[in-house]
């Protein structure tokens, strides 16, 4: 709240000319919660947002949604009816964007989700995001396979709805390719995953892909490399943070994770589409919050931003008027026009029919090398 | 399935039986003693392996601070209520001046090189003093209240902590090192150091306990007050001291079993919960009365769980949890129900 009083007061005192309405821009995340640690990487994108879009001022307010839906809810409500907002950037979880896209779509104004929620459908008209699908990163995994001979795979994963997520796209991506020999379910805080590590193991799976997120992921394969597991592990791309690799240590190496490239941007070929507005992303984030700091979810934040600016130039020109519902429209026009942005974290291309609009061809893998971050080549 | 994996799978579930033991032993003793369904037991858990995580990478644990915090809380409540000069004296020597000193200490220490003996007694000093500072301000002034409003004070106390615990610790995780990193071979099976230690520190624990009440002054104190605590008042001893008592013996345990399970898991803010919660589980088949019942009742939940994650690890919990349903029919059929004297 005390950063949403900051923004209006700066806004207030640095009020530009009156004839030109400034561009108001929600941004709801979690800054508190469970999902904390996403939250903070989307407050670290938010600071690097421009002030100004074509000599237009935009005023960026940011609440926290404390990883609740119902507060995310609250939130959105409040910038639509009190802060009167052009758009709404985030949230971070698909929980919160579900909630909220509702009431954005409802109230007719764009929201560009950093969640990879589902954006198809007459409900969805005004939802937009800029997260990459598990379904494309699972499709990246499995193409990682097949390109390596696993004919056999392992599954061990969350028991909630993340898992179940990932599980479900192995299970697509795979079919009639690579057999799934085992599907075992752990909790996030269960004290051992030995029981779940030996059924794999006894099924005797070339790979093993562990379907969960964050610092809880790296158990599963620790446990199984102690069990003396010596095939190729995959983790899903929700593992990227430093503390995955601080809590894993020697045990996660090489460990193989599809990601968006923000993540290895100076690793990146020079064919790779996004590598200069990565590097020069990665470059100005690190200068402020110092060395290793950058995470996808930093970048994704950045996207949807780029989503944004793009479709308020468009409206710039067709000289529409911020803060009333046409401008809205026009913005939500614009981000649907959107054609090979080329992005820090992927190119996107939106349509119609297609409000998610990544281009898979954007996901490189890495692995865990020395305890960082490496680009298989 | 063959023998090796249900070897393994019984050495899994006996180790984490074991922690759960360790809790299910607090829960009963507090309940026996003060009436409290202690909650927040789990918090101690993860606050205890967590103050170690810190010290193993050479931060300055914040929970001192917490401790500072508790300390002053609890001078506050005892200044409230003071009946003497000397009874203020001690409140603030435990609740003031120890823990400033331990914060002094730890400032001049420089914590990374310390020996793993020494970070034990370091996060045992900082955290289980909190125990006691818990009963004198929130259940002492309402130590005669009902059970269920007991239990009512507990979950909020719960919920504090674990709040508490996010803002100190942060949302991610830690390891801690295991105590032993050495492996045995019996046979086809590879024991873990670490396994050992665990049960070791397990059974060391419940003889200290069974010792302490059947041989100590203050051990036969905590019983007779647990068996009534009206005779024993007229005996001369002091309820608010046996819930103290209670409460450090509580967070002993809680704290103990913290830095066993932080080697064999990751640990977060909020982790406490459910493994108290399977404790919980083992002191329900305990009856919330009977130590050796409890202990065995957490060896069962501890192979359950293992064995189950084996064969269906989507419903592990599911089995465990469901686990009270027949306890409790079968306990509500074969005992006679007592009202409790209110």
């Amino acid at each position: 709240m005390k950063l949403k009083n900051l923004f209006v007061i700066t806004a207030a005192a640095l009020a530009a000319a009156p004839a030109v309405a400034d561009i108001n821009v929600g941004v709801v995340a979690s800054l508190t919660g469970p999902a904390a640690a996403l939250g903070a990487e989307t407050r670290k994108a938010v600071s690097l947002f421009p002030t100004t879009v074509g000599g237009e001022k935009v005023n960026f307010i940011l609440l926290d949604d404390t990883t609740d839906p119902t507060a995310a809810v609250k939130n959105a409500r409040k910038l639509i009816s009190e802060d009167k907002v052009d758009a709404i950037l985030g949230p971070n979880l698909i929980s919160t964007a579900v909630a909220m896209a509702d009431v954005a779509n409802g109230e007719k104004v764009p929201m560009i989700s950093v969640a990879p929620l589902d954006v198809s459908g007459d409900k969805r008209g005004f939802v937009f995001r800029s997260e990459p699908s598990a379904d494309l990163m699972v499709q990246r995994v499995v193409a990682d396979m097949l390109a390596n001979g696993v004919k056999t795979v392992g599954f061990i994963g969350f028991s909630d709805s993340w898992g179940e997520v990932l599980h479900k796209a192995l299970t697509k991506a795979a079919e009639g390719k690579i057999t799934i020999v085992a599907s075992e379910r752990y909790g996030r805080a269960d004290p051992s995953v030995q029981a779940q590590a030996l059924k794999v193991i006894s099924a005797k799976p070339d790979a093993v892909f562990v379907g969960a997120s964050g610092t809880p992921a790296a158990m599963p394969q620790i446990t199984l490399r102690e069990r003396g597991f010596k095939g190729r592990i995959y983790q899903s791309h929700g593992v990227t943070s430093k503390e995955f690799l601080r809590v894993g240590g020697k045990n996660v190496e090489g460990a193989l994770i599809p990601v968006g490239p923000v993540l290895v941007a100076e690793q990146l070929p020079d064919s790779h589409p996004t590598k200069k507005n990565a590097v020069a992303f990665v470059q100005t984030l690190e200068a402020k919050y110092g060395p290793d700091s950058r995470s996808t979810f930093a970048g994704a934040t950045w996207d949807a931003w780029l989503l944004l600016q793009n479709a308020i130039a468009g409206a710039q020109k067709a000289k529409v008027k911020a803060g009333t519902p046409e401008y809205r429209a026009a913005l939500r026009d614009g981000i649907e026009k959107t054609s090979k942005l080329v992005g820090t974290n992927g190119v996107y291309s939106m349509a119609a029919g297609d409000h998610a609009g990544y281009d898979a061809s954007a996901i490189v893998m890495i692995k865990v090398e020395n305890n960082h971050w490496k680009l298989v080549k | 399935m063959d023998a090796e994996i249900i070897a393994m799978l019984g050495q899994d579930g006996v180790t984490n039986g074991a922690i759960y033991a360790l809790l299910a032993l607090a829960l009963v003793l507090v309940f026996a003693v003060t009436r409290v369904i202690f909650i927040p037991q789990g918090e101690f858990l993860a606050w205890g392996a967590l103050t170690m995580a810190a010290l193993e990478s050479g931060h300055f644990p914040a929970t001192v601070w917490l401790l500072v915090g508790c300390g002053v809380l609890t001078l506050a409540v005892d200044g409230f209520s003071a009946t003497g000069r000397r009874s203020i004296g001690r409140s603030l020597l435990w609740n003031l001046a120890y823990p400033l000193a331990l914060a002094g200490l730890l400032w001049g220490l420089s914590l990374a090189e310390l020996p793993t003996a020494a970070r034990v007694l370091i996060a045992l000093a900082i955290v289980v003093p909190m125990g006691p500072m818990l009963y004198r301000v929130a259940f002492q002034p309402v130590a005669e209240a009902p059970v269920l409003v007991l239990l009512i004070i507990s979950v909020a106390v719960h919920l504090a902590m674990v709040g508490l615990g996010l803002l100190i610790f942060g949302p991610e995780g830690s390891r801690t090192q295991p105590f032993s990193e050495a492996q045995f071979e019996l046979g086809s099976l590879m024991i873990g150091g670490h396994t050992l230690v665990v049960l070791a520190a397990s059974v060391v624990l419940i003889v200290a306990l069974y010792l302490f009440f059947d041989r100590t002054l203050y051990g036969k104190a905590l019983r007779a007050t647990a068996i009534n605590r009206n005779g024993a008042r007229l005996m001369g001893i002091s309820p608010a001291l046996a819930g103290r008592l209670t409460f450090f013996l509580a967070a002993v345990i809680g704290v103990l079993s913290g830095l066993l399970v932080a080697p064999i898991t990751t640990i977060y803010y909020d982790s406490g919960f459910l493994i108290g919660l399977k404790g919980f589980v083992a002191a329900i088949i305990g009856g919330l009365a009977s130590y050796p019942l409890a202990a065995g009742g957490a060896i069962l939940v501890g192979l359950l769980e293992s064995f189950s994650s084996f064969w269906a690890s989507a419903f592990k919990d599911v089995i465990v949890f469901t686990l009270i349903i027949p306890v409790l029919m079968w306990r509500s059929l074969t005992s006679h129900h007592v009202e409790e004297e209110e």
